[in-house]
């Protein structure tokens, strides 16, 4: 098993070579474990054959928890607990005044699903407070590219190959323990 | 380059000749005369209760004078200066229906012109490198200006030399007994009415031709001559500014002043986001027609996607601006703007409410997902129901105030929109056929056509 816990970190200096080399390393059947890059580049999830996020799935889920609770909360207090009439409109029906809440439960529902949605994000992504950076190299931060490859067979044929799709520089890495 | 097949001229040709056909029966079947609408609201009274028309009638005619003299009919005037039955008003509706109906099917077609004009402009000031493949598209929609803003000149003038008596506030006999309209003839007046409409289309015509000429001669120019790309540029940005105020204008006077009394701070942009998403709509449905018909290849699904992505977007924006509009009349309540709501709301509930279903949560639901807007029937059904929509929204801003509770929708109204729709569709493909479909010498053409998301 100790074969299986050596990393490639292989660096590039752009992100189209990036790009290139994750085709072709995905071709050639080495599992990529992860990409460092400074900026988002566009289609690199794609290439990769990451699936596709479901935080669009809970934005419209939080979405209706928040439209919920706005119109909870707008019948309590409106209608319920201190009916008042404003501007000749007696509040004793809540569908009746509704247009006078659809602002409230408009912006309730892009309050939740904006605020849960990062939440959920920091969650899925395991990120809080004061978290030490994994970053394996800080130059990703910067103009440097980095993708982490699981060595599969032998390291200086896998190398050569690395060299070929573009990479600036590569690094054996013994990891312990993810 | 595209050659316009027959088979669309003849379904353009058959759709203005069955639509021409339909608005002259409309014209033929107005009531002749006062004696005849009185016999028919008679049988109506005793005979079957069907359809909303009719029972809008015999609430109408127990209490008339509030719903019909002040606010359907808009004229205020008539209540005070003489009693008039409520025959009477119907006759003036019905008399007034067809014309109303080529009015909102004439209007609809050229402000999908417009709109697209807005677009195209929109696209080339702000250099946007995802569009230049459709420009050609766009140049083909936004020529129907020219013949529809003819078309709308005519109406206009047909309306100031009162051959129809559809804009209340041009009747001297009405502005002399009504005070509002009164204080508003400064602005209100037949010469500068017509004046503004002519300023407005030859305006917009001009940058229309002119930006069409600067996007030939840019395909023509040698590599690396982007003058007249630079020239096309200058000009968009002047005219969105022209646009943006002569747009406003324009709605207020060509359809909020069919409601003299009337008025909405917010109806330029309301108008706006109407007429835009209605142009995109039209933009994605004509690209999608010619992809299918072989031609545009180099139009690929990210371009489908943004198109939808913008059908989406503006048809919240409409939403909100409707929204906007409605609740802060409805909330405050004053007597004078909240008429314009209980009109549409009482006598054209299913409509009112029914366009904006359509308009809000049909393109909500359907086009919101991000994979449904590259898959294209599911854009075409989107675009047809924000077209009909769309034409339903023009058509609650204009009938409230000219038919009152008289409207129903039937051969004139759908005569003259397959009338104004087959001059459309000819024009539009005949346009798009007098040139290459890649605007080859746009200087963004690279990016735009391996444009992906």
């Amino acid at each position: 098993m100790a074969a299986s816990n050596k990393k490639l970190h292989v660096m590039y200096t752009d992100d189209d070579v990036l790009l290139n080399a994750v085709k072709q390393v995905r071709e050639k059947h080495y599992h990529i474990e992860e990409v460092f890059t400074p900026f988002p580049v566009h289609g690199l999830e794609k290439a990769m054959g990451i699936a596709d996020t479901r935080l669009a799935i809970n934005a419209f889920l939080y979405g209706l928890v928040g439209l919920a609770v706005a119109t909870t909360m707008m019948n309590y207090i409106m209608i319920e607990d201190w009916p008042q009439n404003i501007g000749g409109k007696p509040s004793f029906s809540y569908l009746e005044n509704m247009p006078a809440f659809v602002p409230i439960m408009f912006e309730l529902t892009v309050f939740f699903a904006a605020h849960l949605m990062v939440i959920t994000f920091y969650l899925r992504s395991r990120l809080w407070p004061f978290k030490k950076a994994e970053n394996p190299d800080v130059r990703t931060t910067d103009d440097h590219f980095l993708m982490e490859v699981d060595v599969k067979g032998d390291i200086e044929e896998m190398s050569r190959f690395m060299y070929d799709t573009g990479a600036t520089e590569i690094k054996v890495i013994d990891k312990e323990e993810h | 380059m595209y050659t316009l097949s027959s088979k669309l001229k003849v379904f353009a040709g058959i759709l203005f000749v069955v639509g021409l056909i339909m608005t002259v029966f409309g014209f033929i079947n107005r009531p002749a005369d006062l004696a005849e609408v009185e016999q028919m609201l008679e049988n109506e009274h005793h005979g079957d209760h069907h359809g909303a028309s009719t029972v809008n009638f015999e609430d109408a005619t127990n209490d008339h004078h509030n719903t019909h003299g002040e606010e359907s009919h808009g004229d205020e005037a008539h209540g005070e200066s003489h009693e008039m039955s409520h025959a009477e008003h119907v006759y003036h509706q019905l008399t007034n229906r067809p014309w109303s109906a080529v009015y909102v099917a004439a209007f609809f077609f050229f402000m999908i012109g417009l709109g697209v004009l807005a677009f195209y402009a929109i696209q080339k000031a702000a250099q946007a490198g995802w569009s230049p493949v459709l420009f050609r598209v766009m140049e083909g929609i936004s020529s129907y200006i020219l013949p529809g803003g003819i078309i709308m000149f005519i109406l206009l003038l047909i309306s100031a030399f009162h051959l129809n008596h559809i804009f209340i506030w041009m009747d001297e006999d009405v502005v002399a007994h009504d005070e509002i309209i009164q204080g508003k003839t400064g602005f209100l007046n037949i010469p500068f009415f017509l004046a503004r409409a002519a300023a407005f289309l030859i305006g917009w015509n001009l940058y229309r031709w002119n930006i069409r000429k600067f996007s030939l001669k840019q395909d023509e120019a040698k590599d690396g001559d982007i003058a007249w790309y630079k020239k096309g540029f200058k000009h968009s940005a002047a005219f969105l500014v022209f646009f943006i105020v002569t747009e406003s204008i324009m709605s207020w006077d060509w359809i909020m002043s069919f409601d003299p009394h009337w008025f909405s701070t917010l109806f330029g942009w309301y108008v706006f986001a109407s007429m835009f998403v209605s142009g995109i709509t039209t933009i994605a449905l004509v690209t999608i027609y010619l992809k299918s018909k072989g031609y545009l290849e180099f139009v690929n699904d990210s371009h489908i996607h943004d198109l939808a992505k913008f059908m989406f977007g503006v048809s919240i924006f409409w939403t909100y601006l409707w929204f906007s509009q409605f609740m802060l009349i409805w909330y405050s309540n004053i007597p004078e703007e909240v008429t314009y709501y209980v009109t549409r709301i009482e006598d054209y509930n299913l409509v009112f409410f029914g366009m904006v279903a359509i308009n809000f949560l049909f393109p909500l639901l359907i086009l919101m997902n991000s994979d449904f807007k590259r898959i294209n029937w599911f854009v075409v059904t989107a675009g047809l129901f924000i077209l009909v929509g769309h034409y339903l929204d023009i058509y609650v801003m204009v009938m409230p105030a000219t038919v009152g509770a008289s409207w129903f929708i039937g051969l004139p109204e759908i005569g003259s929109f397959l009338m104004f729709g087959g001059i459309f569709l000819f024009y539009v493909f005949n346009t798009i056929s007098k040139a290459p479909l890649l605007a080859k010498g746009d200087p963004y053409l690279k990016e735009s056509k391996h444009f992906h998301y």
